[in-house]
């Protein structure tokens, strides 16, 4: 992609080369490849078609090279590629051909395998259906020009939202490296969900042993410089030149006095049910920092609880503080930020188990979420780790714990959470290291894929435990025995026995599994990426290309785009800082050329197109009447050259000749194969006459 | 006036029953959505009737009513307009221009006397490749029992072969008017016309 190629005239003659791929079997064993090959030389020769070969894998270095060497000995201007998506290829075989001498933009690749042999099984439409396809890119390469790629420069500052083990992971290797990092997190602290276990699979390191660290060097990385209690409003431009506001919310404490001592807690009389990190089972104060590692150490005031805010007076902890940073009278700070590329670590919602009635949770004191039980377990929770039934005070002696809970579920998610079973394992282990408790897991299947993973497992079977193959039906405090009198009954389906069976626990643990956050979709929305129906975002290749998404610039790690455990995060988060890193390195990118012009001699300045532009690259001329577009701005979307009534703006790539002509190429041939017969419609009347007209 | 030639090659609409006709539909698709459902209803492997055939544009909102207008008159019969779920656009709110283009573009094409279910809009997200394959074959089938898109033979002029001029005066030039389109073939006419 020099700009030495992009300068050759394309003039005169067109010759086009078509290569038609066999991807192996891919194509090949559904679309009669030769034939196509045959029936493009024979039938595409007035379209300029001059050569047509069909080889078996065109993207090796084989294959790209008939392109080259074509465009060398034939002298052909145009390339046409009917293989695979252009979304996987595009780039493969423009850059092939620029190594032939051609401007990259002269080449078109169609897509005969995503949209014809991979969803066809009748192998003469499907061979019909490539020709017509082909046809379509032969007439639309005709119309082809060639483009010069617009340079940005990167700016080598990072966004990074979320402030969990993803997102620290990847502000981490991205500030060693020495680049500038911005890491928001919406939380008072940053260590996201992890920060609240106990223990974590399979080694059963202690995870504030593991994270603490982590987030310290976060917190004072001269690189980074970090904004919790913040949330991102709106994000402006494009990769390498990203403007993101941001909304840092007030803490009432300024930042710069506050020394992290920790007496306005202390002091303040207020106590508040903490839902967030605690998850319901302890207390926090009305000021506060979630935990006692948290980073930054300055504390959040929670004005909706604060009795100064409620009533005008207490101010106990602007009485205490001696560092004299207690602010009433702060308010939100917007702020601008430029970055060069986004990672978005914005983590997982757990499942609500409330939704699944019949297992009673919120209704049944004695079920728990496996959060509130990570809290139960944790030294540093409520309990001090001592694992006790709801009253706070009893040992249970009998402990379920319900694998897949809104998981694996037609009626909830269907996906598996990835993370549960091993986390159903980690708990029997913790129930018996504290307890003396005889435990039950509930699962459909043990999934245990991982490094250490099964040894975990037979080590957890080993322990002792019995282990009933079946999802619970429902959880009742309604007994039908003496026995069960005061228990928790599971009623279940033993499937290795074939058998309802009944079991009556003191306490019982569901296995919540993991959701998309619950915003995630105004997310995707504000960062212009794709997520599921489910609200995971969309990677833009799910194996190859696991951490970029389909915008670029902005990268997805851990979570956002599906169930992960820690180790899977963290790679995430690393293998995201190295993509941008590579981005940074580059100093400059190449965007594809994809922009609307306003041909200043044809618009009548109606100013149609002006409203059309969401990003406000239109204006109007008031002087010479006229609307022009900021290409720095353009997005390339294309609406206003189709909104323009005098067809006085053309969109590069995508221009109506491009369009129209791959129309005509598409309908050369009908489902059969033979030509398609064209009847005569009013549009072509219409067309006639405007012809005439204009005649 | 004189000028009618029922030029075009009628389809033969009869022989074609619903059963055997195979139409053929152009889609449209953004490259951000639907285009990649296309492409995961690809990797997937799941199977729609071939009879479509997609256009990739960058957004819906490119989609100028001149090239569904151009399909028709391509022999396409009929036209998918896929974009990405409202509020849900690359482009921040593209695809609700394109929905007004739709709506606008689906009156006109009754005027025009083209069934409605000939032009069909579908948002297909990124992540719905099985959906999209289910919606090209809803919109094939309900397309293979409307049939062809057949314009009555009689009707057509293949204005190419008409010298506008010599039709007005046929008129006498001072109807008040163009030349209104007769309602059917009148045989002595069209011998002349063959002529």
């Amino acid at each position: 992609m020099t700009a030495e190629h992009s300068h050759l005239p394309v003039e005169g003659e067109v010759r086009i080369g078509v290569y038609v791929c066999h991807c192996g079997s891919n194509i090949a064993g559904v679309v009669d490849v030769p034939e196509v090959t045959r029936w493009a030389a024979e039938n595409l020769r007035d379209q300029g078609v001059v050569v047509a070969r069909d080889y078996k894998f065109m993207c090796s270095s084989p294959g790209q090279e008939l392109v080259t060497d074509d465009i060398k000995n034939l002298g052909l201007n145009r390339i046409v590629v009917a293989a695979c998506s252009p979304h996987l290829h595009e780039n493969t075989f423009r850059t092939a051909t620029a190594r032939g001498g051609l401007n990259p933009y002269l080449c078109e690749l169609v897509s005969i395998r995503e949209q014809d042999s991979w969803v066809t099984t009748d192998k003469a439409a499907a061979t019909a259906k490539a020709k017509a396809i082909l046809a379509g890119g032969v007439e639309r390469v005709r119309r082809n020009e060639p483009l010069v790629p617009v340079t940005v420069d990167i700016n080598p500052a990072t966004l990074v939202v979320g402030g969990g083990i993803a997102g620290i992971s990847a502000t981490l290797e991205l500030a060693d490296a020495g680049f500038k990092v911005y890491l928001v997190e919406k939380e008072p602290s940053i260590g996201g969900h992890m920060a609240q276990f106990d223990k974590t699979f399979p080694t059963l390191d202690c995870a504030a042993c593991i994270l603490t660290p982590k987030m310290v060097t976060a917190g004072t990385h001269p690189n980074v410089e970090l904004l919790t209690w913040s949330e991102v409003e709106k994000v402006e431009g494009f990769v390498g030149n990203f403007t993101v506001t941001v909304r840092k919310k007030a803490r009432y404490v300024d930042e710069d006095a506050c020394n992290g001592c920790g007496v306005c807690q202390e002091k303040c009389p207020k106590k508040v049910l903490d839902e967030v990190f605690e998850a319901g089972l302890g207390y926090r104060k009305a000021i506060y920092t979630p935990f006692d590692q948290a980073v930054p150490r300055t504390p959040v005031l929670d004005r909706p609880n604060c009795t100064y805010f409620e009533r005008g007076t207490c101010k106990a902890c602007e009485i205490f503080c001696e560092s004299d940073a207690i602010d009433f009278t702060q308010e939100d700070k917007i702020l601008t930020l430029q970055v060069g590329n986004i990672i978005l670590a914005t983590g997982y919602d757990l499942f609500d188990a409330r939704r699944m009635q019949q297992y009673g949770y919120g209704r049944l004191p004695n079920v728990f979420t496996s959060l509130e039980f990570e809290r139960l377990s944790n030294s540093a929770g409520p309990t001090n780790g001592h694992i006790v039934l709801r009253d706070g005070v009893t040992e249970p002696k009998s402990v379920a714990i319900v694998h897949c809970v809104g998981s694996r579920d037609k009626n909830y998610n269907s996906y598996c959470s990835a993370i549960c079973c091993m986390q159903s394992l980690k708990f029997a282990h913790l129930v018996r290291e504290h307890t003396e408790a005889t435990i039950y897991e509930f699962y459909i299947d043990m999934r245990t894929a991982g490094k250490g993973y099964d040894e975990f497992y037979q080590r957890i079977l080993e322990e002792g435990g019995i282990f009933v193959r079946g999802k619970p039906a429902e959880i009742t405090d309604v007994a039908r025995t003496p026995e069960e009198e005061g228990k928790l009954i599971l009623q279940v389906e033993d499937t290795l026995v074939g058998q309802q069976r009944r079991f009556p626990v003191d306490m019982v643990i569901l296995s919540s599994g993991l959701e998309p956050r619950a915003d995630a979709k105004e997310l995707a929305v504000r960062f212009g990426i794709s997520c599921s129906f489910d609200g995971w975002a969309i990677e833009k290749h799910p194996k190859l290309d696991p951490v970029a998404t389909m915008t670029e610039g902005v990268f997805v790690a851990g979570c956002v785009s599906g169930p992960k455990d820690i180790p899977a995060s963290v790679a995430q988060g690393a293998a995201a800082a190295a993509r941008v890193l590579g981005r940074i390195q580059q100093k400059q990118m190449n965007l594809e050329p994809i922009k609307a012009t306003v041909h200043a001699e044809h618009c009548s300045g109606c100013r149609i197109c002006n409203t059309m532009c969401p990003y406000n690259a239109i204006s109007f001329d008031d002087v010479k009447g006229v609307s022009s577009i900021n290409a720095a701005m353009c997005q390339g979307c294309g609406t206003c050259v189709a909104a323009c009534p005098a067809g006085a703006i053309s969109g590069s790539g995508f221009s109506d000749e491009q369009v129209l002509a791959q129309i005509e190429g598409l309908l050369r041939i009908g489902a059969s194969g033979a030509p398609l017969e064209r009847t005569a419609y009013p549009v072509t009347r219409h067309e006639a006459i405007e012809e005439a007209v204009r005649a | 006036m004189s000028a009618q030639a029922p030029v075009a090659p009628a389809l033969a609409q009869g022989a074609a029953s619903a059963a055997t006709f195979e139409p053929v539909i152009i889609g449209f698709t953004c490259n951000w959505c639907s285009y990649r459902a296309a492409d995961l209803a690809g990797t997937a492997r799941t199977k729609y009737p071939p009879n479509v055939r997609l256009i990739r544009l960058m957004c819906s909102g490119r989609l100028d009513p001149t090239f569904v207008l151009k399909a028709y008159a391509e022999g396409a019969d009929a036209v998918l307009v896929t974009g990405c779920h409202p509020g849900e656009c690359h482009y921040i709110e593209q695809n609700y221009k394109a929905l007004r283009r739709f709506q606008l573009l689906q009156r006109t094409i009754e005027a025009l006397g083209i069934e409605p279910a000939r032009l069909q809009l579908v948002w297909a997200s990124a992540a719905e490749g099985v959906r999209l394959a289910s919606e090209i074959a809803r919109v094939t089938e309900e397309v293979r029992a409307l049939g062809p898109l057949n314009w009555p033979a009689g009707n057509i002029v293949d204005i190419d072969s008409v010298n506008l001029d010599a039709a007005w005066e046929a008129t006498g030039g001072d109807a008040g008017g163009p030349p209104a389109m007769p309602d059917g073939v009148d045989p002595e006419h069209e011998a002349e016309v063959a002529q």
